[in-house]
């Protein structure tokens, strides 16, 4: 295996309220090597989003609050760092793609003043200089009129624009992880197609490694080189993205899949569903988090939380495979 | 005939951006002349990108917005000029389910009462019956009886998509404009609401108007679907036929951008130029061409008609 850029292992980050606590994330591990792109899935209040912000460093803190944990990059403990040893960090050598390309920008600011702040604090590039390059990183993006789109604000470009604003200001330093959140939700899927082609593009051309987080299953298949699904919190199976989607282990995996109709079916035919609700993450205190909604649930789903099992070329959280 | 719900060459145009004396100087054309029909038991699907016009259509065949052009004639009668208090008793035949469950419930107002309300409006007077009618509808969409009681807030997205479907239902319509139902929601929930609009179609009869910009969903439920982009449909064919052919160009890039997530599903993408161009000045003659690649001298010319091909398919396109 390659050399792992990023390594997160056991990560717990619990939200402080009123009189609750809440663990978003619970236990999260894996790497990412470089070059790799990574698929985060799962729905919404799996802590996708949060073991993101917790990478970056973004996350509030109160109410948040780092349990447990480490995050290695390059060998160096990301959550030990300081503030300003951070900022060095973030932007230059790790990136993030916002889901929302019109509350990442700042309204009041041109684009080309956006791009460059990213090139004159990291690379102490000249105010000149660090605006030609923005015009360069627009034209990458396949921005068209970048000489002009730099004069422009926010609010006189369409949401795809945006999105590559976003993408060229994420890759102005060819940082060496890009995380992308939902890069493409708020998009049509016509310009989603053209997001995800440059993207690859141009990871490809300064071999980045990304990690790219959605809840839609088609992007993480297209895009990624291996998967984790987690579900409540933690990583319910984690494998290469062609073992996971022709040959899913886990119940929830292969009931998300199925929940998804199949192109040629029509509605002569039930669709299977996963029945019962997503769990609040302080809902279940002991046993497998999936348990309320399995259909193979036993005893020992009730009472202890499965390790990882390695099954075929995935790991599973699922005692179902340790029987056999 | 069988048809449930006739449109013609319906417009809706907004104008945008008044001058001094309130005269209109720009208007937006979400809906510039469609035409299209349902048949009794039918589902037809809309599918199209945001600000193609599919909402404003649902919208404007309930008469929630009002036509700037065109004909709506709903069960064999001219629904396009009717009053607020005509449009009463339409509504008892034709019913709306919007995308967002939070929204379109009442957080003051318990569950079966809101959907009590809706049988109270529509002049059924015997409290008895309206409640036993609440307890059966309840049932239909897989609530407990025990949830009558309950708050919107104290709902689950899904469940809260249930009330708004057993609220939809109250008056045994038969034709519900779902206008995207599960867009909402989790993956692992859209299915239970798919099946259970799926179960209900079929139990009823109920037509729907399904739009949606969720190409996997729409082929699951309709029989039929029409394709927008910029207020025009420029294709209508059978769910199958229009997935294992389609003729127009914008509906090939369209559907090629489902991802396969099953072997055998890998199609060939492909990725078109450029962005919708505005409604507010759309491009002359087909409203694709400045995103085509097919495009000819012709097509910035004359604007295509809707071509008959052969069985249930209609095109928009000079190539054919």
């Amino acid at each position: 295996m390659k050399e792992a850029i990023l390594r997160v292992k056991n990560l717990c980050v619990d939200f402080h309220l009123d009189n609750r606590i809440i663990p978003a994330v619970d236990g999260v591990s894996f790497s990412l090597a470089k070059g790799e792109t990574l698929g985060l899935v799962g729905e919404s209040g799996c802590g996708k989003s949060v073991t993101a912000l917790t990478i970056m460093r973004l996350l509030q803190m109160p109410p948040a609050k780092i349990r447990n944990g480490e995050i290695y990059f390059k060998g160096q403990n990301l959550l030990n760092m300081t503030d300003e040893e951070m900022r060095q960090i973030r932007g230059k050598n790790i990136a993030m793609i916002f889901q929302e390309p019109m509350t990442s920008l700042n309204p009041v600011f041109t684009i080309g003043r956006q791009i460059s702040e990213v090139l004159i604090q990291h690379q102490n590039m000249p105010k000149k200089d660090a605006l030609e390059k923005s015009i360069e990183m627009l034209k990458l993006v396949r921005i068209p009129e970048p000489e002009k789109v730099v004069k422009q604000y926010p609010h006189q470009l369409s949401g795809g624009m945006r999105q590559r604003v976003m993408i060229a200001a994420a890759l102005a330093c060819e940082p060496e992880i890009i995380i992308a959140d939902e890069p493409t939700t708020a998009l049509d899927v016509t310009v989603e197609a053209q997001i995800l082609g440059l993207i690859n593009e141009l990871k490809s051309r300064i071999n980045s490694s990304i990690i790219m987080i959605s809840h839609d299953l088609g992007i993480v298949a297209e895009v990624s080189d291996r998967v984790a699904v987690m579900y409540a919190g933690r990583i319910v199976e984690y494998g290469d993205v062609h073992s996971v989607f022709t040959s899913p282990k886990h119940p929830y995996t292969k009931g998300l899949l199925e929940a998804i109709p199949d192109i040629n079916m029509n509605r002569s035919k039930r669709l299977k569903e996963i029945r019962g609700v997503v769990p609040f993450p302080d809902e279940i205190k002991e046993g497998c988090r999936f348990k309320t909604r399995c259909d193979y649930v036993h005893e020992k789903c009730l009472a202890e939380e499965p390790p990882f099992i390695q099954v075929g070329n995935n790991q599973v959280r699922c005692w179902n495979y340790l029987s056999q | 005939m069988n048809k449930i719900l006739e449109v013609k060459n319906l417009k809706k145009h907004y104008p945008v951006k008044k001058n001094l004396y309130g005269k209109t100087r720009e208007t937006v054309k979400a809906v510039d002349g469609i035409d299209l029909h349902i048949n009794y038991g039918e589902v037809l699907g809309l599918v199209g990108e945001s600000g193609c016009g599919k909402s404003t259509t649902g919208r404007t065949i309930l008469r929630l917005l009002d036509p700037t052009e065109g004909q709506i004639i709903f069960q064999g009668r001219d629904i396009t000029e009717y009053s607020r208090k005509q449009m009463r008793s339409v509504y008892k035949d034709m019913q709306l389910i919007f995308q967002d469950p939070f929204a379109s419930l009442n957080p003051r107002k318990k569950a079966g009462n809101a959907i009590e309300e809706v049988l109270y409006v529509h002049k059924v007077k015997d409290k008895a019956e309206r409640k036993e009618r609440v307890r059966e509808l309840f049932n239909m969409v897989g609530l407990r009886q025990e949830e009558l009681e309950k708050y919107p807030h104290e709902f689950s997205g899904g469940q809260r998509q249930r009330i708004v479907i057993a609220r939809a239902l109250a008056v045994n319509p038969k034709l519900i404009v779902c206008d995207e139902p599960v867009a909402a929601l989790d993956v692992s929930i859209q299915a239970q609401i798919v099946n259970l609009l799926t179960g209900l179609q079929k139990r009823l009869g109920l037509s729907y108007l399904f739009i949606s910009h969720d190409l996997r969903v729409v082929k699951y439920m309709s029989d039929r679907v029409a394709v927008m982009y910029l207020g025009k449909i420029v294709e209508t064919a059978p769910a199958d036929e229009l997935f294992n052919n389609p003729l127009h160009p914008y509906s090939q890039a369209l559907l090629s951008s489902i991802a396969a997530i099953r072997p055998g599903e890998k199609r060939k993408k492909i990725v078109l130029e450029g962005e919708v161009p505005s409604p507010v000045n759309p491009p002359s003659g087909c409203r694709f061409r400045t995103r085509c690649k097919y495009a000819m001298k012709r097509c910035s010319e004359i604007e295509p008609k809707l071509k008959h091909v052969g069985g249930e398919h209609f095109v928009r396109c000079h190539l054919h």
